[in-house]
This record gives structure tokens, sequence and C-alpha cells, in this order.
């Protein structure tokens, strides 16, 4: 009897180690992968250095999917430039070029007005209402390099969140299929 | 150790770093280029040269562009954008850059172009200070690379006039 009784015990213990070892690993795949998701929701922030290019406009130069490194320093803002700004009531940023600059005497403040390259008219049909031109204060930084679709991973998930939990499933599911 | 997690964890992150490495090299070879661009503009013909009902000025023209901006481009060059800006400055404004015309150039071949065209973009003034103004016009350039850094650089032309009266 107390054979039976010890064996069942013996086999109950190893299970359980198992069990919970395996739950572990599972949490530590599922926090990783929000950990990851996390870090690109910082990257692609609002004030981060790093834009995703979400539109069309500015083809062939930058496509859905590229990211753009920004930088803003106290430079004054010229014409060719590209630039990411926000407009008063939209919360995407718009990555445009600056088409035209009318900069003040006095106080070096400056009118700017831009245009996607591949857009027919300039961006006055975005700005806020009877707004004409963008100034300083809504500008976030200038483009200054990029890298050609690695900003698609951000996309996907923002736009199809079911990817998220999908991956994260199919993670957490090699893991308790693996053998140790 | 050996599981395919590990294993896959570990090929992702080193291909990622690899890739990430090659796109910094691309983009550092592009400095050993040194180019010799070279551009003229000629201004044809002033079409009209107006005021507005709200005091501003515009003015609209045709012009001769020929450039050769072939040496810009590099292995890593995907695009070059060009345009050309009138700037001048005016008693309010220390300096007025208004884009008259911009283009793509896709490939080196491309470069090399001479055009002839009326302005894209409306040349209209923040007031009515243009007539008789003197101006400069610069061609602008772009360079998009594949991947990395992108450069930009100008030619600046002086000594383009305007006329004296309205037309």
């Amino acid at each position: 009897m107390w054979l039976i009784g010890e064996t069942v015990d013996s086999i109950r213990s190893i299970q359980v180690r198992q069990l919970i070892n395996q739950a572990v690993s599972l949490g530590m795949i599922v926090t990783s992968a929000l950990i990851i998701w996390k870090a690109l929701m910082c990257i692609t922030g609002s004030e981060s250095p790093v834009v995703v290019v979400l539109s069309e406009s500015m083809e062939p130069g930058f496509k859905r999917g590229d990211i753009l490194f920004l930088h803003m320093s106290k430079d004054p803002i010229r014409a060719g430039e590209i630039v990411v700004f926000n407009i008063d009531g939209r919360d995407i940023p718009i990555v445009h070029r600056v088409i035209k600059v009318h900069e003040r005497q006095d106080t070096g403040e400056v009118d700017v007005l831009t245009k996607g390259d591949n857009n027919d008219g300039d961006d006055r049909v975005l700005y806020a209402e009877g707004q004409l031109w963008l100034q300083r204060q809504h500008i976030m930084g200038r483009a200054i390099g990029f890298l050609p679709n690695v900003g698609w991973v951000t996309i996907i998930m923002t736009e199809k969140p079911i990817v998220k939990y999908i991956l994260v499933g199919l993670l957490g599911l090699l893991v308790i299929t693996s053998k140790d | 150790m050996h599981s395919w997690g590990y294993r896959l964890n570990a090929v992702a992150t080193f291909s990622l770093t690899v890739l990430g490495v090659m796109c910094g090299m691309v983009s550092f070879s592009d400095n050993f280029n040194h180019p010799t661009p070279s551009a003229d503009v000629r201004v044809l013909n002033i079409n009209w040269f107006q005021r507005h009902p709200d005091g501003n000025d515009e003015v609209s023209m045709t012009m001769n562009i020929t450039a050769n901006l072939q040496s810009l481009f590099t292995w890593n060059t995907k695009q070059v954008f060009v345009f050309l800006a009138a700037e001048y400055e005016t008693p309010m404004n220390s300096l007025n850059q208004v884009s008259l015309w911009d283009g793509i150039i896709p490939t080196k071949e491309h470069a090399r172009f001479w055009i002839h065209t009326a302005n894209k973009y409306r040349f209209i003034d923040q007031g009515s200070n243009l007539r008789g103004k003197d101006f400069n016009l610069t061609l602008h350039w772009h360079v998009m690379p594949k991947t990395g850094k992108m450069f930009a650089d100008k030619i600046v032309m002086p000594g383009y006039h305007l006329l004296e009266d309205y037309r």
C-alpha cells in the first residue's frame, strides 16, 4: 500500500515541478513580448526621435512603413527641409517638405508652408481652420535619416492588434510543447 | 538551451544587428563621394505681375532651367529631389524663400536635364514689395538615400530682377 502511495507521490511531485517550470517560461515569453511592445511604443511615441511613415504623400522618397530619424535644432527652418509637424486638433504628425519660408526681420519668427512631394497641392487644406502658415512651435523635428520598411511592425501592431495576440499565443504554444 | 525559442531568438537578434551595422556602413560610404554639380537658369518672360486685392504681389514667369546633377548619385542614392526657389529680402522679412518649381530625379541618367517651364507654385509675396526687386534663384537638392543619412545642398544664382511696374 505504502509503495503505491509513495510512487504516486513521486510522480505527482515531478509533474508539479515541470508544470511550474513551464508556467514560468511562458510568463517570461509573455513579458518579453510585452517589453518589446512597450519599447516599440516608446520608440514611436509622440515626443520621440523616430516616426513611422503612415501615408503615401511623400512617395517615391518615403514609403509607408519606413522609419524616419528626427532631429530638432535651433537652426532656422529653410525651404526644402523635410519637417514633422502637428496640427492643432489632429494627433497624427505629418511629414512633409517646406516649400515656402517667410522670416521676420525683427523677431526671427517664421511663416512656413509645406507640401507632400506626391500631393498636387500644398498643405493649406490640412492646416486648422483659417490657418495659412505653420510657425516654429508646430514643428517637432527635421528628418535627417531613414531606414526602409522597419516600421511595418509598428503599423501592423497598431492597426491589427490581433496580430500581437496571435504572436504571443504562438510563442506561448512553442514553450508549452517544447521538451524542457 | 537548444529549444526552438532560444535558437530563433539568437538568430533574430544576430541578423538584426548585422543588418543595422550594414545599413550604417552603407550610409557612411556616401561620405566618399565629392559631387560637382552645375546649374543655370534663364528667366525667359515675365508673364504677368499683379497685386491682389488683399495687398500681396504675385508674379508668373517662364524659365529655362539647365542642370547637371549626375555627380550627386552614388550606389546608395534612391532619388534626388530638386527644387528652384526665389530668395529675396523685404523690409518686413529678412528672408523669403518661395519654391517655384520642383522635380524628382529617379536615376543618374535623368540628372542631366533641360526644362522649359512656367513656375509650378505661385510666387506670392507677403505684402507688395516685388516691384523692381532683385532676387536670387537658388537651385536646392536633397539626396534621398536607399538607407541612412540624407544630404542637401544648393547653388545660389544671384542677379535676377523684377519689373519696375505691374503688368
